[in-house]
């Protein structure tokens, strides 16, 4: 019987002798290899907290969620952050973080992350191309092979907060960072929507796909929530949620809902000049959204990390 | 089955971007209600098989697809057949099932998908896609190309962060021989209903450079409209219903672009 193309047993399985899928199927199995687990294990032990940055939509803020959420962490400078941008098809923490144009360093001990602050360092695949046309036209395999890499020969070293963003979906890049974290851990998932119905019903398999492979969900985000006009400060739902918003939705689900951002021209601005919104503008309401945010997600990765104590 | 299921349609195209959410599906279904309002007969074929938008855009999304001699029959939104869909929307059992499959199992279906559907005869198949440029794409492009499409409408918002993973985009499409019909501005300023002061929430005129610097044409901007926001949840006919809203002058404007090329093409 066939374990399922998903499984960790994927190709691997005495079903799977014979099956003209094996071989590919195989490629796609991830860290179900021993070996391959206790190295990426190895080469993560010094990453505190995880957090994956995921939605099942496209477009709703994840890169600029991430990015935000790192800058946020890192401005604790006794805080080493990591930025893994995992979106190979369309890489957009580089410019967001104001490195476009840079270029991965090897040295004895791996691949160097490109370094924004001191203690903010990021890995992309923005990175290793020389042009901003160069297209990654790859089928699931080799992303997968890639993103093992960025876990494997990037020298990561001590990392207090580990972000990884993903592109939008519920496919090989994210069974594959999910597979390869396990051999270290994931505190859990931070899950971005924005308030229309067209993204919530993208949400919620992806909610489905974090109970399908035990990934914990710290919680969901609602960004582009409401927007106040500049002149008449009147609020306007330009993604109006028709059928009760991200609010409603945790509620069904049983999910935390973490905070609601609103929409702010200069979010956009602060991204493709590769500014830290943050920093920007630190009256925006949005801006004291996304702090609100940032502290519940460092509470819950520090309440993780005492639990995790208290059973040793 | 077979090769044929496309041979009685007349023109097939593509919408694609390399950035997610800018508004692939919304412009698709536009178009096809735009294209359908001139009394053209119109299929969607929607090939995000993680997240497949299209059927709740025309309020369809609990249909069943059946079989037929010829194969899967697509799903109609109205009576008179003018607008046909095919979607994994179709297939799930619970709605918020996830898809969660590796590349090789996509493009299983997205094969069957091309290939053995009973499509009929159309004037315009659309295909819906995911952003990016990996599995889906790929296999979307080789399958289709027995049957020549017209080629590849590209949508952008206007910041720099999106017009980045166009520009990857338009090298995709380079690559795999398919043309670009051209770029579609959208989510292209904001006009406060209550006091008609316009921002550019997303920016402005990235698509338009993009376009200027890649030397295809530039099939418009759209601005963000709640309504059509509101249509597209609700599952309503936007073309039909509000011809006085933002967005409108720019959404016809575009399905008559692609039909003027269309027709160009044809004779």
């Amino acid at each position: 019987d066939c374990p399922g193309t998903s499984s960790a047993q994927a190709g691997r399985a005495a079903a799977c002798q014979g099956c003209p899928n094996q071989r590919l199927c195989a490629a796609g199995g991830a860290a179900a290899d021993p070996a391959e687990a206790a190295e990426l294990r190895e080469r993560l032990r010094g990453v505190k907290h995880t957090v994956l940055v995921l939605s099942g939509k496209g477009g709703v803020g994840k890169s600029t969620f991430s990015a935000l959420l790192a800058h946020g962490l890192a401005a604790d400078e006794s805080k080493q952050v990591a930025l893994l941008d995992i979106d190979i098809c369309g890489p957009s923490i580089p410019k967001m973080m104001g490195l476009e144009g840079e270029q991965v360093h090897q040295s004895g001990s791996g691949w160097s992350p490109v370094y924004v602050e001191e203690n903010l360092g990021v890995m992309s695949v923005g990175f290793l191309l020389s042009s901003p046309d160069d297209a990654v036209i790859w089928r699931g395999p080799k992303k997968n092979g890639l993103i093992k890499q960025f876990l494997r020969d990037v020298d990561w070293g001590e990392v207090d907060y580990l972000i990884v963003d993903t592109p939008p979906g519920t496919s090989d890049e994210h069974l594959s960072i999910v597979q390869y974290l396990s051999a270290s851990h994931i505190d859990g998932a931070v899950i971005i929507t924005t308030p229309q119905e067209v993204s919530l019903q993208d949400v919620r398999k992806e909610i489905n796909f974090c109970h399908k492979v035990k990934l914990p969900i710290i919680g969901v985000v609602e960004n582009m929530s409401g927007f106040i006009c500049p002149k008449c400060k009147k609020e306007s739902q330009i993604f109006p949620p028709t059928t009760g918003g991200a609010e409603k939705m945790c509620q069904n689900l049983n999910v935390t809902l973490l905070g609601k951002v609103p929409l702010d021209p200069q979010i956009g601005k602060s991204c493709d000049r590769g500014q830290c919104f943050l920093s920007e503008a630190p009256e925006s309401p949005a801006t004291s959204s996304y702090r609100n945010i940032i502290q519940r997600i460092q509470e819950y990765c520090d309440l993780h990390h005492f639990q995790e104590e208290k059973i040793i | 089955a077979g090769s044929s299921s496309l041979a009685a349609v007349r023109h097939v195209l593509l919408v694609l971007s390399g950035k997610g959410g800018v508004g692939k599906s919304t412009l698709s279904t536009e178009l096809a209600l735009a294209l359908r309002h001139v009394g053209k007969k119109v299929g969607i074929l929607d090939v995000d098989l993680c997240g497949p938008s299209i059927p709740r855009m025309f309020k369809v999304q609990d249909s069943d697809v059946h079989q037929c001699d010829s194969g899967w029959v697509p799903v109609f939104v109205d009576q008179e057949k003018s607008i046909s869909l095919m979607s994994i929307g179709f297939l799930l059992e619970k709605p918020d099932d996830a898809v969660v499959w590796r590349g090789p199992k996509k493009n299983a279906l997205i094969k069957q998908f091309v290939t053995d559907v009973a499509w009929g005869e159309l004037d315009f198949l659309i295909v819906d896609t995911p952003p990016g440029t990996s599995d889906e794409h790929i296999s979307t492009v080789e399958a289709l190309r027995p049957y020549k499409p017209l080629g590849a409408i590209l949508v952008t918002t206007p910041q720099a962060v999106s017009v980045g993973d166009v520009r990857r985009e338009l090298t995709f499409c380079k690559k795999t021989g398919l043309r670009v019909l051209g770029i579609v501005e959208n989510m292209s300023g904001f006009v406060c209903p209550h006091c008609s002061e316009c921002t550019n929430i997303f920016s402005k005129g990235g698509g338009e450079e993009l376009a200027k610097h890649a030397g295809v044409p530039f099939l418009g901007s759209v601005p963000l409209d709640p309504q059509l926001s509101r249509s597209l949840e609700e599952g309503r006919d936007f073309i039909q219903e509000f011809p006085k809203s933002s967005a409108f002058p720019a959404l016809t404007r575009i399905a008559q672009q692609i039909l003027d090329g269309a027709s160009q093409r044809s004779s």
